[in-house]
């Protein structure tokens, strides 16, 4: 694949991560989300600002994909999952724990990572 | 405001055709509707057609007029994507064509051809449905996505991979008769819970198949079916959509699908009817658990409840509501683009008596189609109601 372009704020909140400066955009009302958004989907407003992502989340749910798309072929069996970092969620790839002993509720932390397959950034979660 | 007939209905085989264009598979099934419709061709207004990959599969946009082209029509002719929920989302249009009086007579379907990419890129294909920033950059596949959901289930509600493994029993069973079903093999409980696992909890037997095929049908207004004396006795009495957040990340609830229930809440305060008027239902069970989501949208289970509902027997087609007495998607085949109105279709027939499966619903009079796309971002729900 040719060098391609950057995907502007999603990339930049990746940088955010990997220098320990992990965000998530949050409504008056208290809604999370993470970019890019100009909107919360929830209840239209407009005004979002950036807030710290907390140190930790929990899982929320999880699974073990063994049948993978090719962008994954060399990763396969791994884990994705969805943990819930306060007012936000978030999903990533489960790493330094074996794919069995995942479990909903286990406390994570966020970090960037790579694939296996494509060495491209990805969402990590690491046990804390 | 009228309430548009179905003036004939197809669908192809749905199978493994890897060497079939979309195009001649949409020809089979387009030609077949107008055939049983009977009527002139040049009396179509519109055509709306339902695809969900044609530019990954077969490196083809544009499809609309080219469909409208392939069985024969020049009209103005759209193409509706709404990931697997297309199809679905296609009839609501042409229901609101004819309901809107824009048109007497238009053609609804859809196509798929999937199985000419191998699974690998077929997997691929799937999953941009879901996010790609924020899911598929973190590994989601389709299964993936909806073991999330099963998980999740799991934990708020109870219930096993063995109440799965009924479903797709079910399933299985129901689609023994059915000619244009994928997979006529009769399996067992233990056949299910023992296949190889795709994405944890989910495995081999609670995924539909990767399929190649197409569905058509013809929609005309009462008075037109009237007055050319049309056999066209079920009418689409009910229209209902909803939507969601795309990311399963961004929802309140992993375990819900909201966007299924304010679709079946439109549809069945337009038809004037509710979920115990139903007598059998055609939902979107890509996956297993996406039964379960479906029956309780529908509003036949409260929540939590739906996951015993085919281990009990309440579902099949011996039980007091059957569910996806075509086979489903499980059995029956997903040509993703096409399956919306393949339910339309099968409601249509279980409904007039000609479906190989109308003897366990005999004397019925609504029929519910629920059509699904991504994880339940996208939802259509029509229900369908003989007259005469
Ligand atoms: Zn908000």
């Amino acid at each position: 694949m040719t060098e391609s372009a950057q995907d502007g704020e999603y990339d930049a909140w990746l940088d955010s991560i990997e220098s320990d400066n992990g965000y998530y955009l949050e409504c008056s009302n208290g809604h999370g989300w993470l970019p890019p958004r100009r909107v919360c989907p929830r209840c239209h407003d407009q005004d979002l600002s950036e807030v710290d992502l907390p140190e930790s989340g929990e899982i929320a749910s999880h699974t073990t994909i063994t049948v993978p798309t090719p962008q994954f072929e060399d990763d396969a069996p791994y884990v994705t999952a969805i943990a819930d970092f306060g007012p936000v969620s978030v999903t990533g790839l489960v790493r330094d724990v074996d794919p069995d002993d995942v479990s909903i509720g286990d406390v994570v932390g966020l970090d960037v990572g790579e694939r296996v397959t494509t060495g491209e950034r990805a969402v990590v979660f690491r046990p804390r | 405001m009228s309430d548009p007939r179905i003036a004939g209905a197809s669908v192809t085989h749905f199978g493994k055709h890897p060497e079939r264009t979309g195009r001649d598979l949409f020809a089979e099934a387009g030609l077949e509707a107008l055939s049983q419709a009977g009527i002139d061709p040049d009396d179509a207004e519109a055509l709306y057609y339902g695809n969900f990959m044609g530019e990954l599969a077969e490196h083809q946009g544009h499809q609309g007029p080219l469909m409208a082209e392939a069985i024969g029509l020049d009209v103005p002719a759209t193409r509706v994507e709404a990931a697997c929920a297309s199809a679905g989302t296609a009839v609501r249009e042409a229901v609101k064509t004819i309901r809107n009086g824009e048109a007497e007579v238009v053609v609804v379907g859809g196509a798929e051809r999937m199985t000419n990419i191998g699974t690998a890129a077929a997997t691929d294909a799937l999953a941009i449905a879901a996010d790609d920033l924020y899911e598929v950059r973190a590994g989601m596949t389709f299964p993936g996505a909806y073991a999330l959901m099963a998980r999740s289930y799991f934990d708020q509600y109870g219930g096993s991979h063995e109440d799965l493994a009924h479903i797709a029993v079910k399933n299985h069973e129901h689609a023994l008769v059915n000619e244009h079903a994928q997979i006529q093999k009769e399996i067992t409980v233990e056949d299910a819970t023992e296949a190889p696992t795709i994405a944890s909890p989910l495995g081999l037997y609670d995924s539909c198949p990767i399929t190649d095929g197409a569905a058509a049908a013809v929609l005309t207004t009462e008075s037109y079916a009237e007055e050319r004396d049309l056999d066209a006795p079920v009418a689409i009495t009910g229209t209902g959509q909803g939507g969601d957040n795309l990311a399963l990340q961004d929802r309140p609830h992993l375990a819900q699908t909201p966007a299924a229930d304010k679709a079946a809440d439109e549809a069945y305060e337009d038809a004037g009817v509710g979920p115990d008027d139903v007598d059998f239902a055609e939902v979107h069970d890509c996956f297993t658990i996406a039964e379960v989501f479906a029956i309780e949208s529908l509003g036949f289970y409260e929540r939590g409840e739906g996951i015993a509902a085919a281990r009990n027997g309440e579902t099949t087609r011996d039980g007091d509501r059957p569910i996806n007495l075509s086979g489903g998607l499980k059995a029956k085949g997903h040509p993703v683009g096409a399956t919306g109105v393949a339910q339309l279709a099968t409601v249509a027939w279980l409904l007039d008596g000609s479906h190989p499966r109308a003897d366990a619903v005999p004397d019925s009079t609504v029929g519910v189609a629920h059509n699904a796309g991504g994880t339940v971002a996208s939802t259509t729900v029509h229900i369908m109601e003989v007259r005469e």
